[in-house]
């Protein structure tokens, strides 16, 4: 037994020696492409990372930093599937002008530290020439400053905070804002559920939710509604216990809950499990699979704004569902079709652009116009925001209802 | 006065599951001075066992009595089985290293065990939350007036099973030879040695009964808020230290006490002041007490021995 001991700190030091050898070849190789790119006269050319088998001309890297692990990992992996989605399309039509798109993806953990940790990675190490992600805003407005100071274009997705964009003339984003979500939610409430009394649960950890908050709670008192309570909680939580009791006190006929699905199909759970019976109203954030799973028969019956409905009957979207379903099995969620229009747009910017320089692409991108996405059709106005409807779906048995659409 | 009941009886809920993990927490540093870290890991591993349990035995098995007992039986025995692992290959080997170095080394198993769970392969689970099957058929207790209070019947079977395994935990270290032994090593571990004391014996069966408690914990907490995901021993494990320390860690009815306290001013900073403010006041409380009583509330401050 006494020789187990020392064996174990054999293997860490393997384990730590291992590290240290995948680390050492990758910042050499950054170093010669960096005289690489200086001798080609500034522009850095796509390089691909250590260990990839193709040649350097043939191939664009495009960088990718999302929540693979941590709470909201489906979003991330449901972006990673959509933007994989779009580039092999475009590399089985081709590619860019003759050479192949591909991305490099990196974990973020859900966490804005290590979001702004792999975008710089993206672009000191690998060049890429253009960053997607995230779905958080939280990830995206840490990742969208160093985009920005590095002049590489970053088009998240699906944040909808405001300030992403706000960050600077590099950033786009393709999706709806959340001043306009909280307002479909605000609308929705007052005119199709007519109820004048709404309490407020928000996630006080996440910029996402206290945005939709700040709106839904405007719009919904000018439009002659009332907040009954706002409580919070943290990203995290299990027991919303002590929020519900408060909140039923105030006796509302609806609770606006603009969080993610990981929180938000416990919250129904608990609030059911308390009495109240009133439905939940949410955002974007709610759109996963796994929010069926969490809330069971508890959220059925409940309302969320969101991006694109899988049943919407236009045959673009029904072939995009048909061959997401084919790849990656189940139905696409909407962060998922909003990867694939991301990743499509930046493709079509790379076709268009003179070059990969980040200022040529930048410019691609800014000039975007109707173009036909999978979640409703992409305009991009001087913000560098799309502008576009919502639906509003109603929670069923394991799927979503459509109800409505709300026009900006 | 009804929603003062609820929330008393959500606080009440609450802090049993504090409790029971900061039981563990307590016993370790008792034994061995040192704060466990990955306490709240083994909790979270617990868990999934008991789901992987539920899941092995279907839908109609898992909800029988046999079941949820086989249920609990597996996750409690392999999360001792874990303990007993950690202790032998990442705490044992320094013991007679600096104090620091076993507690860098918790905090690097607690990591291990969060993140390692948040891979895809083979086992592992993955990082997504994911809900706890039903195993106990949720059914009001008590309720009163038009659902004004409701007592839903795992609340009273957690409060129960929590009382149950602190009164027997207290008996086994107080009323028994084995305890006997614990509170000797805890003394002084050296001289228990030279007394003929097995201490490497006492303290892997310290560990065992440590985790396999978390699982328990951590099994009662999964059917009280139905989702499961590898960085719940996290957070979970946070409180609970903190529920030890107020109470004196060390101190078995401290850590009990503290976790009930802890989770009561939780409840009520939620419910009558902001949501905002849940865990400033709970930290706030963990300061105050410390300022007045370095100790915690039962604790006695031990002169360092020389």
């Amino acid at each position: 037994m006494r020789r187990s001991v020392p064996m174990l700190l054999a293997a860490l030091a393997v384990m730590m020696a291992g590290c240290e050898k995948k680390t050492q070849p990758a910042s050499t190789e950054t170093d010669t492409s960096k005289q690489a790119a200086q001798g080609q006269g500034g522009t850095a050319p796509a390089t691909p990372p250590a260990g990839t088998p193709t040649g350097e001309a043939d191939t664009i890297l495009l960088g990718v930093a999302t929540s693979l692990t941590g709470g909201q990992a489906t979003f991330g992996v449901s972006t990673r599937n959509g933007i994989e989605m779009a580039l092999k399309e475009a590399n089985e039509a081709g590619g860019v002008k003759g050479k192949k798109v591909a991305m490099r993806v990196y974990d973020n953990q859900g966490k804005p530290e290590e979001a702004a940790q792999a975008v710089t990675r993206l672009i000191t190490q690998d060049k890429v020439v253009m960053v997607l992600g995230d779905v958080a805003s939280s990830n995206s407005l840490a990742m969208a400053e160093k985009a920005q100071a590095a002049g590489v274009p970053m088009i998240t997705p699906s944040s909808t905070n405001p300030s992403v964009t706000e960050k600077g003339e590099y950033i786009f984003r393709i999706c709806f804002i959340d001043p306009f979500q909280g307002y479909v939610m605000a609308k929705f409430a007052r005119e199709h559920l007519k109820v004048s009394k709404v309490a407020v649960l928000q996630d006080n950890k996440s910029a996402y939710s206290i945005g939709l908050t700040d709106v839904f709670t405007r719009k919904f008192t000018e439009m002659g509604g009332r907040i009954t309570s706002t409580e919070s909680y943290s990203q995290g939580d299990t027991d919303y216990r002590a929020q519900l009791t408060a909140i039923k006190k105030s006796q509302p006929e609806a609770i606006y809950v603009p969080g993610y699905y990981s929180e938000v199909g416990v919250i129904a759970r608990q609030a059911r499990e308390l009495g109240l019976k009133v439905p939940l109203l949410g955002g974007d954030g709610w759109d996963s699979e796994k929010l069926y799973e969490l809330g069971g028969s508890a959220i059925q019956g409940s309302y969320f704004s969101n991006h694109y409905s899988p049943a919407n009957p236009e045959e673009r979207i029904q072939k995009f569902v048909a061959d997401y379903k084919a790849a990656y099995g189940g139905v696409p969620d909407a962060l998922a079709a909003l990867a694939y229009d991301a990743a499509r747009v930046a493709i079509e910017a790379l076709k268009k652009a003179p070059d990969t320089s980040g200022k040529a692409l930048r410019d691609a991108i800014a000039q975007t116009k109707d173009f036909p996405g999978i979640a409703g059709v992409i305009t991009l106005d001087e913000n560098r925001n799309a502008v576009k409807p919502a639906v509003v779906l109603e929670v069923g048995d394991g799927t979503t209802k459509y109800v409505t659409t709300v026009n900006p | 006065m009804a929603q003062l009941l609820q929330h008393l009886i959500n606080g009440l809920a609450a802090g049993t599951i504090y409790a029971l993990v900061a039981l563990g927490y307590t016993m370790v540093y008792g034994v061995l001075k040192l704060i466990n870290f990955a306490h709240g890991d083994v909790m979270m591993v617990g868990v999934y066992m008991g789901y992987a349990t539920a899941f092995a035995l279907g839908r109609q098995t898992q909800k029988t009595f046999l079941g949820v007992v086989l249920i609990f039986l597996v996750a409690m025995g392999g999360c001792a089985l874990l303990g007993f692992l950690i202790e032998r290959f990442a705490y044992r080997p320094l013991r007679e290293k600096p104090r620091l170095t076993a507690l860098i080394t918790a905090i690097g198993i607690s990591f291990a065990l969060s993140y390692g769970f948040q891979l895809d392969i083979g086992f592992l689970p993955g990082a997504a939350p994911r809900a706890f099957p039903e195993i106990i058929q949720p059914t009001e207790w008590l309720v009163i007036g038009d659902r004004d209070v409701v007592v839903w019947n795992w609340q009273v079977m957690s409060l129960l099973i929590a009382v149950g395994l602190m009164v027997g935990l207290q008996w086994l270290v107080f009323k028994t030879r084995f305890g006997r032994a614990m509170r000797a090593v805890s003394y002084d571990h050296r001289v228990a040695a030279l007394m003929g004391i097995p201490t490497d014996r006492v303290i892997a069966v310290t560990f065992m009964i440590g985790s396999g408690l978390a699982a328990g914990a951590g099994l009662l907490y999964a059917i009280k808020d139905t989702s499961v995901s590898p960085l719940m021993g996290l957070y979970v494990g946070l409180k609970a230290f903190v529920a030890a320390v107020i109470g004196g860690i060390g101190h078995v009815p401290g850590a009990v006490v503290g976790a009930l306290l802890l989770g009561l001013v939780e409840e009520f900073v939620v419910g009558y002041a902001a949501s905002t403010w849940r865990d400033a006041v709970a930290f706030g409380i963990l300061i105050l007490v410390l300022l007045v009583k370095p100790g915690g509330l039962f604790g006695r401050v031990a002169a360092e021995k020389v």
